[in-house]
């Protein structure tokens, strides 16, 4: 069966059709809303790198044809029968899964996104066993545990990112306890979840040092992110009159890059959390990490509840995203751009104004 | 001119040192402080011969200073105590460790983890306060400041309770610290030598499930019979390591030569911890994406303070809990050492001191 025809309702948004990466229009279908569902108009739709890596199938397993996008916001314009939570006209979003098992050990911890059943919002496998199509289309429907709630005061265009990227941020300065008061943490890499960190973490009365290779984002990070101070990873005697200092660091690179210079930053007992996931290993130099009883970390998103309550935060402390709006047609030159970190520092697609169906 | 190791202190000492990174250990002449106020002379019974002499001797790490004397699992008894000491008494049994001093002033000491201390004294390889070099165990006689002293439990055999001041406290630390002492709960202890079979004993008083992770098949059969371990996973066979896969909360990774992490990591559950305590002398390499993907983290951590270490003795006293030795003349300890490099000791070497070493 085609895409078209796979599913009753009518959808069109764009897909990659191979591993060039290229997207382009593409027609297919949804499900009607079962009783648990909530169908929403697509408003905005944030570019999350993981959205580059997943088109260009740079991890080995996007499945074609693949429509992105898993920092979607918009509009409930149906609700199934037995949807508690949400009403038409509400504004919401959906993040990186649309799926659990619901009844495993991390379901039921509210963490879904460790469950090992989990269904990501696109390239993966429905429970009917369909293909899931991501947030890069004029409608979404998803099950109403894995839909978020958008309070009024955020602007939905730059709320977007944090779907993904907010939570992916938003999880381990809680979870690695980095969010106290006058601790004093890192962010590596100056980009859609780097600027997203540091937001949070000064929001959390956290001292907050960028630590990036760009010399040329130090204005901004101390100016307009509010990052108390900027390091230059490149520069020797910078990163030596800083060791030792920070509580944590979140890591956010995902190209490969040397852990020993962050490690070294780090007070004993120090935590660096990696949140960008280079493909092959790093190396890890394992004195420095005994003689400061230090640890090096993973985080992945984050479970509904915590998603929800990072965007319940962010929503009081006004936290969105710095982004570039675009239409759909510059979608495969924002792809370019962001493969070489030119954005400052998410693209978000106006699906809602320029996602037209064509006949 | 600096003055020799003989003539540097007032008291006469008589040991064994290395003279150079050949490692060949002989009998060596030098001195001792005069037991000052707060000090406590102490006549050495038994020694341990913890790996980390090996590394010593050779200057595996590059830090050695030679000569070299090592030891720092020593247990003897109390034959001096200045003024200003009224925890110990002539005759009491005590132990000295890795360290005999700190800054006594940083917020490090202040928490009780002076072996954290940036100004940390260990036992040999070290300068005192009054920059003379540190000598170990090897040794007919030790002063130590009073408060780096352990008191050694009366029920504890002194020969086979040495080893418990490198190797007990280096696993004993992090399991504490990193909370691997939920009853139930699974642990896996990487290595079967000097520290990984103390780790199985302390584990199973602290009523873990313990598995042995080794890459010899040999050491089953004594794992389980002898020291309790639940069951044993041999590293090189696939087969046995997919079927162990996500089922340990933690692993104490005692390997000391460079080895893969990632068959470690996968057998990690979800928030799994793994703690490294052995030193390889080259990086590690770690790949990320399943500590990404399992929220999973990967720690050092290096012996304990004193505190800890008098509250770890205790606790071995409480559970018997002593280790498995090989009690050698001191005359023997260059053939221990050969056998030591090769892993051909269950599990430790213990030098007779106070009947062996003679001049």
């Amino acid at each position: 069966m085609s895409n078209e025809q796979e599913h009753p309702r009518k959808a069109f948004g764009w897909a990659a059709r191979d591993s060039s990466g290229v997207l382009s229009p593409f027609s297919f279908s949804r499900r009607e809303s079962g009783e648990k569902d909530v169908t929403f108009k697509v408003l905005y739709c944030g570019i999350c790198h993981s959205d580059l890596h997943m088109v260009k199938n740079e991890w080995g397993f996007s499945t074609y044809p693949l429509v992105p996008g898993h920092e979607i916001v918009g509009e409930v314009t149906e609700v199934g029968s037995n949807v508690q939570k949400f009403k038409v006209g509400d504004k919401v979003g959906v993040g990186c899964i649309v799926g659990a098992c619901r009844s495993c050990d991390s379901c039921t911890d509210h963490l879904e996104n460790y469950c090992p059943k989990q269904i990501l919002t696109y390239s993966a496998k429905y429970y009917d066993g369909t293909t899931t199509y991501g947030g890069y289309s004029d409608i979404m429907v998803a099950d109403e545990h894995f839909v978020l709630r958008i309070p009024d005061n955020l602007p939905l265009d730059c709320a977007a990112p944090l779907l993904c990227a907010g939570i992916t941020t938003y999880s381990p300065l809680r979870y690695f306890g980095l969010d106290k008061p006058g601790m004093h943490v890192g962010v590596v890499g100056l980009g859609g979840l780097g600027h997203v960190a540091v937001k949070f973490a000064k929001a959390m009365g956290v001292k907050v040092t960028v630590i990036s290779t760009s010399p040329n984002k130090e204005e901004e990070a101390v100016k307009h992110l509010g990052a108390d101070s900027f390091l230059v990873s490149r520069d020797q005697d910078q990163m030596q009159a800083a060791i030792g200092t920070m509580d944590g660091i979140i890591d956010t690179v995902s190209a490969q890059h040397p852990l020993l210079p962050l490690i070294g930053l780090l007070k004993s007992h120090g935590k660096l959390v990696m949140v960008g996931a280079p493909e092959k290993p790093l190396e890890l130099p394992v004195f420095p990490l005994l003689m400061g009883r230090k640890m090096v970390a993973g985080s992945g998103i984050g479970g509904m509840k915590e998603t929800q309550e990072m965007i319940n935060f962010a929503a009081k402390h006004n936290i969105t995203a710095d982004i570039e709006v675009i239409p759909i047609d510059y979608l495969n030159t924002a792809m370019e751009r962001l493969a070489k970190a030119d954005v400052r520092y998410r693209f978000v697609i106006d699906i809602g104004n320029t996602l037209k169906a064509r006949s | 001119m600096a003055k020799s190791p003989k003539e540097e202190h007032p008291q006469k000492v008589f040991g064994w040192a290395a003279r150079d990174s050949s490692g060949s250990l002989s009998p060596f002449h030098f001195s001792r402080r005069e037991n000052a106020d707060g000090d406590v002379t102490i006549k050495v019974l038994y020694c341990g011969v913890c790996h980390s002499d090996l590394h010593f001797v050779k200057n595996e790490w590059g830090i050695t200073n030679y000569p070299i004397v090592p030891g720092h699992e020593m247990v003897g008894v109390v034959t001096k105590t200045g003024k200003s000491v009224t925890k110990f008494k002539e005759g009491d049994r005590v132990g000295v460790g890795v360290i005999v001093g700190s800054c006594n002033a940083c917020e490090t000491c202040q928490q009780d983890l002076e072996n954290y201390c940036p100004k940390v004294i260990f036992t040999y390889n070290s300068h005192n306060h009054d920059k003379t070099k540190t000598y170990g165990g090897y040794s007919d006689m030790i002063v130590v400041d009073h408060c780096f002293v352990l008191r050694f439990p009366d029920n504890l055999p002194p020969d086979s309770g040495a080893p418990l001041l490198c190797a007990g406290i280096t696993v004993y630390s992090p399991m504490k610290y990193y909370g691997m002492t939920e009853p139930g709960k699974h642990l896996g202890v990487a290595g079967l030598g000097g520290l990984g079979h103390i780790a199985v004993k302390i584990g199973k008083a602290f009523g873990l499930k313990v598995t042995v992770i080794s890459t010899s098949p040999a050491k089953e059969d004594e794992a389980i019979k002898r020291l309790g371990a639940d069951s044993f996973v041999v590293s090189t066979d696939p087969a046995q390591v997919k079927a162990a896969m996500g089922t340990m909360d933690y692993i104490i990774d005692t390997v000391a030569a460079v080895h893969a992490l990632a068959p470690l990591i996968g057998l990690l559950k979800l928030n799994g911890k793994l703690v490294t305590v052995g030193l390889p002398n080259k990086p590690l390499e770690l790949p990320i994406f399943p500590l990404v993907l399992g929220r999973k983290l990967v720690g050092g951590s290096d012996i304990g303070g004193i505190k800890e270490t008098q509250e770890m003795l205790d606790f071995c006293a409480k559970h018997n809990i002593t280790s498995e030795i090989e009690l050698i003349k001191m005359d023997y300890i260059n053939t221990a050492m050969e056998r030591l490099a090769k892993s051909d000791v269950r599990y430790r070497f213990v030098i007779d001191v106070g009947n062996s070493l003679s001049q």
